[in-house]
């Protein structure tokens, strides 16, 4: 009786000199389960990690963060209802989704209510309707397929390429810049092939690969469906050399395709096996703590909270009108923030600017070739 | 050409997968008037006792071994037990709504005990080519169109040929007649299961090396199994075979000389132009229903 009144009075204290500040309130809505359940998984170790992080610290300007995690299931309609739910709640800042076309339905949401939205979708199109809420974690296609195309074309020196897609918001965004800008340089489209989202079998598309002779493959899909394609690629004995994006050499995806990932390349906007210190060290904290190596949605997921944190200092204070506002513009150091990793600035659209690396799979790990620096 | 020659294997190797799996269709509806809508999830869930296997630290012999031996416990006999005899008196159509809960509990269970992310799966045949008529054929294809004809052809032999065979037969088309001439009838409808699990199983141990161990991957594949099944005849083990290679082939010709996009439709159509004019599937038997 007597501790009992002694933790009561104790926490009564706390509370009246703010110890116990109320916490921020950050709502994540992402795809647990479903064909994205990679990607959100690791979004959701990475936001937890860097809030685990930040609170052992002491929190942002005195207050800790907290998180709820909601499952889009990988269906944009299930996420639109996630985000309708979680923006009822009042978060500081709305995380997520991770999907292009979960993005896009439901970014109009947050921009409505006012809340800043640091997503995962790297569809083109996302930052091009004007919406003054939405962030991005990563490079929007229209920043890195040009990169890709250029590489196919410059030192791949391959005058026919077979593109394969993914028919999703996602896909047809990348493929849209990649053909576009393949045509600009001089290279030919061959074989222009569409496949599901959550298809499993991949014999006929990599026959008609096969049928068309490229000098180069393509490949834009989710990444279950890149193991897939990459077994099947190798079942088939396709030889042409195989570019991609992050999606076809993140690590889950040489996880699963195994020996047939090895020789894949692709222009990645963020991996965890940049030659830069801050990123290895995240990489070792992750791997310690769930016993797997992230892939860049861990990434994504770690620096959309370091985002929320460094605009918070930035502005002195928690303000959910504000941030948007503030975070448009920005740079952020690594050495101010060293949970950023990486130097960053943000657009007025929400599009990023910073360094990227050219990557080949060699024995089932990810080597990076060349590291492409920030454009200014 | 050379190209209709790649998906005619790929096709072929895919439907051998559909047909073992239609052909577990087929065994319990013959015998116990059971339509399993959980046989895609029946045909996930092995690989995943497979993977749990090994993560305890089984070789992956073992742990097919195991997998198997333990798919027959669950869905064989504990599948029959729990679920199909408590059900069946109710009716056809309580025990198959019965069965869609089933899928649905053993999708969520696997998800929620396991993962809802994929997982690799090692292989029983090694990757590489060989060259057949000047083309080459992946060993997987080969491989398993091998495994699945023998599995097949032990099984009509079963069938056809032993004792064993003509009393699961008997049991099948005329229970009251086969127990008034001494058929162990429970015993053979019990076998049935068993085999049903056996060939989920080894299609399983043959799929999941090219679809990845998912939680979801029962979908498609029941559905597969399921239209070759009627495309062939229900009521015929020959006839589900026909139907799944058919199946197979025509999901890849449609795949790559229709569109991707429609590739699902196809075998669809095919089925309704076989109800619509052929209701007993192109194998199967005409029946009567009794009053």
């Amino acid at each position: 009786m007597k501790s009992t009144l002694v933790v009561g009075a104790l926490l009564t204290l706390m509370t009246a000199t703010g110890a116990f500040a109320q916490a921020i309130k950050l709502a994540n809505v992402a795809e647990l389960s479903g064909g994205g359940a990679t990607v959100g998984t690791n979004w959701k170790n990475g936001i937890d990690l860097a809030i685990e992080e930040i609170n052992a610290k002491g929190g942002v300007l005195g207050r800790k963060l907290e998180v709820s995690h909601a499952d889009s299931q990988s269906n944009p309609g299930v996420a639109r209802a996630q985000v309708q739910k979680a923006l009822d709640a009042e978060p500081y800042v709305l995380l997520g989704p991770g999907y292009s076309g979960s993005v896009k339905v439901t970014a109009p949401l947050a921009a409505e209510a006012g809340i800043a939205q640091i997503m995962g979708g790297e569809a083109a199109e996302l930052t091009q309707t004007g919406n003054k809420f939405l962030f991005r974690t990563s490079f929007g296609q229209q920043s890195s397929m040009p990169k890709v195309a250029k590489y196919i074309h410059d030192e791949m020196k391959a005058k026919t390429v077979a593109v394969v897609w993914v028919n999703n918001d996602f896909g047809r965004g990348g493929r849209d810049v990649v053909v576009k800008e393949l045509d600009r340089l001089g290279s030919k489209v061959v074989a222009d092939l569409s496949t599901e989202a959550g298809q499993a079998d991949f014999a006929a598309d990599v026959g008609k690969i096969k049928a068309a002779n490229p000098d180069a493959v393509f490949v834009y899909l989710n990444e279950e469906e890149s193991a897939r394609i990459l077994k099947e690629l190798k079942r088939q004995g396709v030889t042409a050399p195989l570019m991609g994006e992050t999606t076809l050499i993140g690590q889950k995806v040489i996880e699963l395709a195994g020996d047939a990932a090895n020789g894949a390349r692709g222009h990645v906007g963020l991996t965890t096996d940049a030659p830069v210190d801050l990123v290895k060290a995240f990489r070792e904290k992750f791997s310690k703590k769930y016993n797997y190596v992230p892939d860049h949605n861990g990434l994504k997921g770690y620096l959309a909270v370091y985002m929320v944190k460094a605009t918070t200092e930035k502005m002195g204070k928690v303000d959910p009108k504000k941030f948007a506002d503030t975070l448009h513009g920005l740079t952020i150091k690594a050495a101010d923030e060293p949970g950023i990793l990486m130097d960053v600035t943000f657009s007025d659209t929400g599009d990023i600017d910073r360094q990227s690396f050219l990557v080949e799979v060699v024995e089932g790990k990810q080597v990076v070739k060349q590291v492409l620096p920030k454009v200014k | 050409m050379s190209n209709l020659f790649d998906l005619l294997v790929a096709g072929l190797a895919t439907g051998a997968i559909y047909a073992l799996v239609a052909v577990g269709f087929t065994l319990l509806w013959q015998t116990s008037q059971t339509i399993n809508f959980a046989q895609g999830e029946f045909v996930m869930l092995p690989a995943f006792l497979m993977l749990a296997a090994m993560h305890v630290g089984a070789p992956f012999w073992l742990a097919i071994i195991l997998g198997i031996l333990l798919s027959l416990i669950l869905l064989g006999l504990a599948f029959k037990m729990l679920l199909v005899d408590p059900m069946m008196r109710h009716g056809v159509l309580p025990l198959a709504i019965a069965t869609m809960a089933l899928a649905i509990a053993i999708k969520e269970s696997v998800k929620q005990f396991y993962s809802a992310e994929a997982s690799p799966f090692p292989s029983i045949v090694p990757t590489g080519d060989i060259s057949i008529l000047g083309h080459a054929v992946s060993l997987q294809s080969i491989g398993v169109l091998t495994v699945a004809i023998l599995a097949v052809l032990g099984l009509t032999t079963l069938l056809s040929r032993t004792s064993l065979g003509h009393q699961m037969q008997a049991a099948a088309q005329n229970p009251t007649v086969a127990r008034i001439i001494g058929v162990p009838v429970e015993r053979m409808i019990l076998l049935t299961f068993l085999i049903n699990a056996f060939l989920v199983a080894l299609a399983s141990l043959l799929i999941t090396p090219i679809y990845l161990a998912k939680f979801s991957s029962g979908e498609v594949l029941g559905q597969a199994a399921f239209i070759a099944a009627i495309v062939g005849g229900f009521n015929q083990v020959r006839g589900a075979i026909a139907g799944g290679l058919l199946i197979g082939v025509l999901d890849n010709l449609a795949a790559a000389y229709v569109s991707t996009q429609y590739r699902a439709a196809v075998p669809m159509m095919f089925l309704i132009a076989v109800i619509l004019f052929r209701p007993q599937g192109l194998l199967g038997r005409a029946e009567e229903r009794t009053v």
